[in-house]
């Protein structure tokens, strides 16, 4: 299996106090993990890629726990999360797609068991393309006051033969989240999205 | 705080490899970024001292959560650099008060010393614009594996009325540096330069 190279990490973290109107008792924290990577896959077409996804399950991990010890270390206090890849010119869509499984289930199991889809999204674009990658609460998929997103890059990634995978993580709600919907003190807990 | 703030970012860069050649030990560098109100947007005003406490004040934080993103202890940061970002109801002479007269002596307080000048850049933009933060070695500007630059960018600001302030700390200089100049073992730390 090819091995994974990483070049780069990049850690994003944001402490938000208000936008506008009054500042929070307790500050939401955002934070982004970001790894740039060699694309075993990248220059040809490749019709078995899907064992990839294991050889970045370490990886996965590694960038889930640097997000919680960037947001405080406390597991508790991660309340929404979300990934992405972007794919460098030389490789295809597909390839950041093998981010899902690793990605995901690093991120649910160093949670301890969250119950909601990780949000994604995915894209293929030259070094400093930026990426929205979405979130939403880690227990319930419909908490309204948990959608948000966080636009992470690298002005030198990804190279055209390279992938960068990203993990982001929330301690809360938007900072002024006021548009009703499913609050986080209603959730069931049962099927991941209520 | 005679600041108000928004928002602070951090960002955290480690360089493992580069061209397939392992950079050992990794090359680090952080940026920590505060978005505060301007308070004489909108307006010309002669006076700004008030912009010039808050840079002092600033020099403090932001040094202090760059270097805690870095994980490392003050005066073993090798270089810095500073910018700010003027959103559009504001002048570039703000950026020059908060960056200039008083906010290098809490950084270089941080630090345990800092001979150099602190590289700066400034301009005045809108939401998502883009600070190339200029890096110099902080005890001898002409240390040439040290010229560098780090890119910080936050989409969501500076709005009309804010100004974005960047500080940024490394504990190495490029990956693979090789062009000869000044090293960092031939520091005399005297004047700043050599």
């Amino acid at each position: 299996m090819p091995e994974v190279q990483v070049r780069k990490r990049f850690l994003a973290v944001e402490e938000i106090f208000h936008e506008g109107g009054p500042i929070a008792p307790t500050p939401l924290r955002r934070a982004a993990a970001l790894v740039v990577i060699r694309n075993p896959f990248a220059g040809s077409y490749v019709e078995k890629i899907d064992a990839f996804m294991d050889d970045l399950k370490p990886l996965g991990l590694e960038m889930a726990l640097s997000l919680v010890k960037a947001l405080g270390n406390n597991v508790k206090s991660i309340e929404g999360y979300g990934k992405g890849a972007i794919v460098g010119s030389a490789g295809e869509l597909e390839h950041g797609a093998l981010w899902h499984v690793p990605g995901g289930y690093a991120m649910r199991e160093v949670l301890g068991g969250a119950k909601a889809i990780v949000a994604s999204t995915k894209k293929v674009g030259g070094p400093g393309t930026r990426l929205d990658v979405p979130i939403t609460h880690i227990n319930a998929s419909y908490v309204r006051s948990h959608f948000d997103a966080m636009e992470v890059g690298i002005t030198d990634a990804p190279r055209a033969d390279e992938i960068l995978l990203a993990l982001v993580m929330t301690t809360g709600a938007r900072v002024h989240a006021r548009v009703g919907g499913l609050k986080a003190s209603e959730i069931k807990g049962e099927d991941g999205l209520r | 705080m005679k600041a108000r703030i928004r928002k602070i970012a951090t960002f955290v860069e480690e360089t493992v490899t580069e061209m397939g050649r392992t950079i050992n030990p990794p090359t680090r560098r952080a940026a920590a970024v505060a978005v505060i109100e301007n308070p004489l947007a909108g307006k010309y005003v002669e006076d700004l001292s008030e912009l010039i406490a808050i840079g002092e004040e600033l020099g403090e934080l932001l040094t202090q959560r760059a270097v805690a993103a870095l994980g490392i202890l003050g005066p073993s940061a090798e270089s810095y650099g500073k910018a700010a970002a003027v959103g559009e109801n504001g002048e570039l002479e703000h950026a020059a008060a908060i960056l200039h007269p008083k906010m290098g002596t809490p950084v270089r307080r941080v630090l345990g010393k800092g001979a150099a000048l602190i590289p700066s850049s400034k301009k005045r933009g809108g939401l998502g614009a883009v600070l190339d933060i200029p890096l110099g070695h902080k005890d001898a500007a002409y240390v040439r594996s040290h010229f560098d630059g780090m890119e910080v960018r936050i989409n969501d600001a500076p709005r009309a009325n804010e100004i974005m302030v960047a500080l940024a700390v490394t504990d190495s200089g490029r990956p693979l540096a090789r062009v000869g100049g000044l090293t960092k073992d031939q520091i005399k730390g005297e004047d700043g330069l050599r």
